[in-house]
């Protein structure tokens, strides 16, 4: 009984983890190149029914998963102009972006109310993913399973390639990078594509598996929670998975604390945790000095080479 | 070998490019040899980076032909000039500051080597000549010496056929700059050419072939430096005659208006250098030198005197007999002190505030800018009006914006600042820092005329020429120890080297190896 419960719980911890833990490393790498976007949550919206659209019409939740990466990446193209070409604020473009995804992904949503998706099938024997003990391991979605593999390659990328150290240079200085040679602007555009991906990615995990339904602004404000465990995890890809499991911890206590009727506090209370913790957290962090260190130099900055 | 069968190894003819504030280059063209150091000079807003930039494909000339070996070439960016054999070592280096020494340079490599490779052929290098560095490092705890290093090897790593090298040795200690010397005259003679950007005449005269003068853009002369003289090169710069410093001989000095006594100090930061036991005195009229190699407590140093660190110990700084030492920065600039710091955007004014707003900032007190909490706008615009009047900065007003303005123009501002409040103790650091000849000399004299009015004057600087000719007393600063001063007419630059040199000369042990 009580180990069912464990496993329940756990489980549902990977699942709230997981979203957050892709576009929380799809920002990371963008903001390592210099460039805040914090247009996250309206791209997991347009990846969540780019996604679920596209399952609908071929049946093949892998293509949707395709679709739901380019759904997130093309609309990362958008912000991606304004801000590279035109110069334009990134801040401000960021939020546009999150309130356009979110309009936009609800009109498109319409005609999918209330259509139903097939899942994934396992990539584990069913004797592994259905086993009451074993499918706390093996009992998930492929999509839980990429986001986990994604840290160690994303970590690998940005310290051991030569793509990577290009990468970070132009987050820490754009005007070295571009006087050595390096195409600042191509650059940020490959990064804010892969932002827009992962996020896209991580919005149809709610569309695609959790739910799996399409519903408007279901991704409640998940984006933001990716945009603070950027900073939270000091931009260090290890940290970010740290970071996204302490998330998901706190988010399923809220679930929980509602679930077992915990009435000493109220549930806005449970639900602002994540948001204190990330408060505290950064006090901690900022006070031992550490923080900054490893923040990109350039980020948010326009880069205006001939000044 | 005969010079005259070789085609140039570059040559340019008519390049000309045009900004939005007129032409920065009007027909430049001169040729450099295989395996000829030849000296690029002129004024700050002479055209020199930006000819520069054009030959390292930075920038694209509107007119003009570059030819490359007798070849008539176009260098469409940094990576087609790296694969002619063009390096360049810029002034103000392009590193990244958060990253390794080792990661720097392969940025700066266009094949994509293992670490592995690539440190055992840094390593090779610097061997080979005489340069040392830990590959590891974290850049941004290097110093400026050792910064311009990495950019050096990683000139040197692609085994370049012209070397463009950006004002090199400002930041060096006499004996580092015959050393860097050394490795350029191996480089010729392998048959690389250089291209050489300085002020300092005596450097050109010593190492170059042929000079090649640019003012306002425009070529004014190709002359063989070893005939010229400094100054007739200087004069041939400024397009005019050079003003010598102008000080009475028979100058005396007062009584002592700073005291350092047994100041020790750790300002916080990772990478700041800890002062230990640093004393001094400087009397009125007296302008006291400290030269030392960047990195040593100079930064630490002029944030102990100018109050933004206070020291442990209330009586370590004395001004006009008032003990300071516990006082923050205001404070001791109502007690006569000002300061002027190295960094001039961002430390010493503020980039995006005007001129104007930039005077309030360090004048309020002391000429009584501030009446009940308000700014007196008109009193801080005839101030700032003042400052660009005396010092004729080149601004189109006291409303124009700090960053707006030329290095050397707002280095002239905000010394002016200082300068008309009449100080009584005065704390430079780099006062003439990548600023032109031509300022430079009237900084010097605006210094020099402060000290006749019976202030006293510190002059932190690591461009030894400067102290010399200005200084009447000098110090150096090394690891955070002052040697004992010494006047500087009876001061020998061998010695002054030895010191600057310290304990730094001996420390390293890639050195030989």
């Amino acid at each position: 009984m009580t180990v069912d419960l464990i496993i329940a719980a756990l489980m549902t911890v990977v699942g709230l983890t997981t979203p957050i833990l892709l576009a929380g490393l799809g920002e990371l790498v963008t903001e390592k190149a210099g460039v805040l976007n914090l247009g996250v949550e309206g791209m997991m919206l347009m990846g969540a029914i780019s996604g679920f659209a596209v399952t609908v019409f071929t049946f093949n939740p892998w293509l949707g998963v395709l679709g739901a990466a380019f759904g997130g990446a093309a609309s990362s193209m958008l912000f991606a102009v304004l801000v590279l070409q035109l110069n334009s604020n990134q801040v401000a473009t960021g939020l546009a972006l999150t309130i356009f995804g979110t309009g936009l992904s609800s009109l498109i949503g319409l005609s999918f109310v209330g259509r139903i998706v097939p899942p994934f099938t396992s990539p584990f024997p069913a004797a592994l993913s259905r086993h009451p003990y074993w499918e706390v391991i093996f009992g998930y979605s492929p999509i839980v399973y990429f986001a986990v593999l994604m840290v160690p390659l994303t970590a690998w990328f940005l310290h051991r390639t030569r793509a990577g150290l290009i990468l970070r240079a132009v987050g820490e200085n754009d005007h070295s990078a571009h006087s050595i040679g390096y195409s600042v602007v191509g650059v940020r555009y490959a990064a804010i594509a892969f932002g827009g991906a992962m996020a896209g990615i991580g919005g149809a995990y709610f569309s695609m598996v959790i739910t799996p339904m399409w519903a408007e602004k279901m991704t409640a404000g998940r984006g933001w929670i990716a945009l603070a465990l950027v900073v939270f995890a000091g931009w260090r890809t290890g940290r970010l998975l740290a970071g996204a499991y302490f998330f998901g911890i706190l988010m399923a206590l809220e679930l929980y604390a509602k679930a077992a009727g915990f009435s000493f506090m109220p549930s806005q209370f449970w639900a602002a945790m994540p948001y204190l913790m990330t408060v505290v957290a950064l006090t901690i962090i900022s006070a031992r000095g550490t923080q900054g260190a490893n923040a990109p130099a350039c980020l948010g900055k326009p880069f205006l080479p001939s000044t | 070998m005969e010079p005259s069968s070789l085609p140039p190894r570059l040559e340019l003819t008519g390049i000309t490019k045009r900004f939005p504030g007129g032409l920065a280059n009007d027909h430049v063209g001169f040729a450099v040899r295989p395996g000829e150091i030849h000296a690029l000079l002129g004024e700050n807003g002479a055209g020199k980076s930006t000819l520069v930039k054009m030959i390292y494909g930075i920038m694209q000339p509107d007119a003009g032909e570059i030819a490359w070996n007798g070849q008539r070439v176009t260098i469409q960016n940094p990576k087609a000039a790296r694969r002619l054999g063009i390096g360049m070592v810029f002034q103000h280096f392009s590193l990244f500051e958060a990253m390794t020494v080792l990661e720097n340079i392969a940025l700066g490599m266009d094949a994509n080597i293992p670490a592995r490779a690539l440190e055992a052929k840094i390593l090779q290098v610097m061997g080979q000549y005489g340069l040392k560095l830990d590959p590891h490092r974290i850049v941004s705890t290097l110093s400026v010496g050792e910064r311009q290093r990495i950019e050096i090897v990683r000139a040197l790593l692609l085994n370049p056929k012209l070397l463009i090298m950006d004002e090199p040795t400002s930041v060096l200690t006499p004996q580092e700059v015959e050393q860097l010397f050394v490795v350029l005259r191996q480089l010729a003679a392998e048959g690389c050419s250089i291209l050489y950007i300085s002020h300092k005449l005596h450097e050109i005269k010593a190492l170059c072939d042929t000079a090649t003068i640019l003012r306002g853009g425009k070529l004014v002369d190709t002359c063989d430096p070893k005939v010229e003289t400094s100054r007739s090169m200087a004069e041939k710069m400024i397009g005019g005659s050079l003003k010598d410093i102008q000080r009475s001989a028979d100058r005396g000095f007062g009584p002592a208006k700073l005291l350092v006594k047994g100041l020790s100090l750790t300002p916080p930061g990772a990478f700041a250098v800890a002062l230990r036991d640093i004393s001094f005195a400087v009397r009125a009229g007296e302008i006291f030198g400290i030269a030392g190699v960047a990195g040593n407590g100079q930064n630490s140093l002029l944030l102990a005197l100018s109050g933004e660190e206070v020291a442990p110990d209330h009586g370590a700084v004395v001004v006009n007999g008032d003990a300071v030492g516990g006082l923050a920065a205001k404070e001791r600039r109502l007690k006569g002190m000002a300061s002027v710091p190295e960094e001039r955007n961002g430390h010493a004014a503020v980039p995006t505030f005007s001129l104007t707003d930039n005077a309030v900032l360090t004048a309020r007190d002391r000429l009584g800018m501030v009446r009940a909490g308000l700014i007196d706008a008109r009193a801080a615009r005839t101030y700032a009006g003042e400052v660009i009047e005396a010092f004729s900065v080149k601004a189109t007003g006291p409303g124009a914006a700090a960053e707006s303005l030329s290095g050397g123009n707002l280095q002239k501002y905000i010394m002016g600042r200082e300068i008309l409040q009449k100080p009584q103790v005065l704390v430079v650091s780099q006062p003439t820092w990548g600023v032109d000849a031509g300022a430079a000399a009237a900084i010097h004299q605006a210094l020099v005329d402060l000290a006749a009015t019976g202030s006293a004057i510190v002059v932190i600087s690591q461009d030894l020429d400067e102290l010399l000719s200005l200084c009447d007393t000098l110090a150096v600063i090394n690891e955070g120890r002052l040697s004992a001063p010494m006047k500087v007419a009876d001061a020998r630059i061998e010695e002054i080297g030895l010191l600057m040199g310290g304990i730094h000369g001996e420390g390293g042990s890639t050195h030989a190896a």
